[in-house]
């Protein structure tokens, strides 16, 4: 089955996370992957896609693509599924690329399911495995026969590998758009942290803390972990509320689903709605003072002790065994 | 103004899931039930429009007639009436299905302004607010954590992995919401006696004009193949730290080298 995906790029190239989908759509599809390749930098960012196999590259790099929100990239992500004709449409699991991705499908009468974490080829229906109320059940979803499938699949869940080296047809999309798309303006970005980290739902690796920090001062000691492993930094509820750390990093029932390889979490009790968001991480580590803290009960490895004492000797152990 | 506020009824997070073996869906009433957390913020922020200025607020919510507990729960924290569609063809709906039908009952509705939360603790598919957007052709301003109104201009905060951007667009739009934009008030008891008296429509599918083969099992566009519970997870090693940190951090390092993480 020929498979279209929408590659989310940063810069001029391809996400990681872009590169793990594009993978599984050569994989599990088995046919010829096109991707769909939107906003400032898509035509330097589609060059690289030959390398993962993609033969045709639909690309619109029209400055109202970022200039207004979800609307533009709804109309060029349509007009990219007539182009390519493929019946399944991946795209990674991200809150602004959702939103194009919904609107679309209420156009195209398409049926979606989130959040995958796993895809497998039944005859030409894609089936995906995802986790569903909050990790505490799996199942397996598809979309209807005989409409356009759009399958998010979450970061991790597959190993980016280049391959099927081709050469990549660039494709301009030719885009019309009414006003009417241009309704939402963005008027501002602001960057509320230095670069560098690796964002929360796509990093392999989460260090997260907790109110067992005491302040928001403690959190330099969770950074300072996150960049010995090459972590991103995530946060309980009760930290952010605190304000010791943005809003945009809580996990949980409330805030965001993660699964990385590692979580590691450090002050932090395991309350059902911060597993919630955690659970199906596929190696938790937790350190904890509280012998009987819940998130002991899900971990791999259990430190019982003070995360003050711990864990300056561990991030001097990993800088030392890197 | 006329805003509207859409919630929805999940279980409880703790409440224990059970699914219908034969159509995967949830067993609605095998837990306890209660308001979508992610509601609450959206409840609270229609809440503190109609206080700058003046607004009625009226909730939208779609689910069986069970669900009119948490239309009063949220009538509860001061909104202003409700509409509820309750129709047993509605079962099992879908995304798409769940937004044609709050689209269809909002067709002859005047309104300003949706507000409604990011997500829903059970499906949890953040698909809602922009397909009622698109249902309805709004724009629609999502995830956002702060909102400013001047006049018939909404300028939005909306919440990225490492900051925002603004965006601006008139009304009526859609507004989804995520929990930095406000602390939510608890209801009062005043509330709580009120919501019981305030005016609460039920329609079924016929009087949102939604056709039943457009929702439900058989009606969405997408299926549930499987639905099993994941194995509890075994505990794993359990190390105890002498006190001086170095114990704890030397069994860590260990682990997270053998498991190749360093
Ligand atoms: C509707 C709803 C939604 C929610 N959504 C979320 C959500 O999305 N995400 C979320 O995280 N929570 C959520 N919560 C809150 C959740 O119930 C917990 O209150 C929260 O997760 C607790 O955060 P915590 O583990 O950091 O704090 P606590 O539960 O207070 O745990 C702190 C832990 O730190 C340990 N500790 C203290 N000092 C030290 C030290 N020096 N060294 C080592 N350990 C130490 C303590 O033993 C304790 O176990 C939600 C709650 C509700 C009601
Ligand atoms: N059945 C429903 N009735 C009313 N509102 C709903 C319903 N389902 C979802 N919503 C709204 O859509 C938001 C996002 O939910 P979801 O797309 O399921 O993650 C929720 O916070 C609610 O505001």
């Amino acid at each position: 089955m020929t498979v279209l995906v929408l590659v989310d790029h940063d810069a001029g190239a391809p996400k990681k996370i872009s590169n793990q989908i594009l993978t599984a759509a050569r994989e599990v599809g088995g046919g010829g992957v096109h991707a769909v390749v939107l906003g400032e930098g898509a035509t330097a960012s589609a060059e690289k896609l030959g390398d993962y196999g993609v033969t045709k590259a639909f690309v619109w790099d029209d400055g109202d693509a970022d200039a207004f929100a979800t609307e533009p990239r709804t109309a060029a992500l349509v007009a990219a599924l007539e182009q390519s004709a493929a019946p399944i449409l991946l795209y990674p699991a991200d809150p602004f690329i959702t939103d194009v991705v919904a609107r679309a499908a209420v156009r195209v009468e398409a049926g979606v399911v989130t959040d995958a974490t796993d895809l497998e080829l039944d005859g030409d229906t894609m089936i995906a495995t995802k986790a569903i109320f909050g990790g505490e059940m799996a199942s397996r979803c598809k979309v209807r026969e005989g409409r356009p499938q759009f399958i998010g699949v979450k970061a991790n869940a597959f190993t980016a590998e280049p391959g099927g080296a081709s050469e990549c047809q660039i494709v301009v999309l030719n885009v019309s758009l009414d006003d009417k798309t241009r309704r939402a303006e963005v008027i501002d970005t602001v960057e509320q942290e230095a670069g560098g980290r690796p964002e929360m739902t796509e990093a392999s690796f989460i260090v997260a803390g907790g109110r067992g920090l005491g302040d928001a001062e403690g959190f330099k000691l969770i950074e300072e972990l996150a960049d010995a492993l090459g972590a991103a930094v995530g946060a309980s509820r009760a930290a952010t509320d605190a304000g010791w750390y943005p809003h945009q990093h809580q996990i949980g029932q409330t805030g965001k689903t993660v699964a990385p390889q590692l979580y590691v979490g450090a002050g932090i009790s395991g309350a059902i709605q911060h597993r919630a968001g955690m659970q199906t991480s596929q190696t938790i580590v937790a350190i904890n003072k509280d012998a009987d803290a819940p998130i002991f009960s899900i971990a791999d490895f259990a430190v019982v002790g003070d995360l003050y004492k711990v864990l300056p000797p561990l991030i001097e152990e990993i800088r030392k065994r890197k | 103004m006329r805003i509207i506020c859409p919630v929805k009824r999940v279980p409880d997070t703790a409440a224990a899931k059970k699914v219908d073996p034969d159509d995967h869906t949830l067993d609605r009433d095998s837990g306890e039930a209660i308001l979508n957390a992610n509601d609450e913020w959206s409840i609270e922020e229609a809440l503190r429009i109609k206080e700058r200025g003046s607004a009625e607020v009226i909730v939208l919510c779609m689910g069986p007639e069970q669900a009119q507990t948490t239309v009063r729960k949220a009538l509860s924290y001061g909104l202003d009436g409700a509409i509820q569609v309750t129709d047993p063809a509605i079962h099992g709906s879908d995304a798409v299905a769940t937004a044609r039908v709050l689209a269809g009952a909002l067709a002859d509705e005047e309104f300003d302004l949706i507000i409604m939360g990011n997500q829903s603790s059970d499906a949890r598919t953040m698909l809602l607010p922009a397909m009622l957007a698109e249902f309805l052709d709004l724009p629609a301003l999502t995830y956002v954590k702060q909102l400013d109104i001047d006049g018939n201009t909404l300028t939005a905060q909306r919440e990225t992995p490492s900051g925002h951007v603004v965006v601006r667009a008139d009304m009526p739009a859609v507004v989804s919401v995520v929990e930095a934009i406000n602390e939510p008030r608890y209801p009062s008891f005043k509330g709580i006696m009120a919501a019981k008296s305030k005016p609460l429509q039920t329609r079924d599918l016929a009087a949102v004009g939604v056709d039943a083969g457009q929702v439900g099992l058989e009606g969405s566009w997408t299926q549930v193949v499987e639905a099993t519970p994941r194995p509890p997870k075994q505990a794993g090693e359990k190390v105890e730290d002498d006190g001086s940190g170095t114990v704890g951090a030397q069994a860590l390092a260990d682990f997270l080298a053998a498991r190749k993480f360093i």
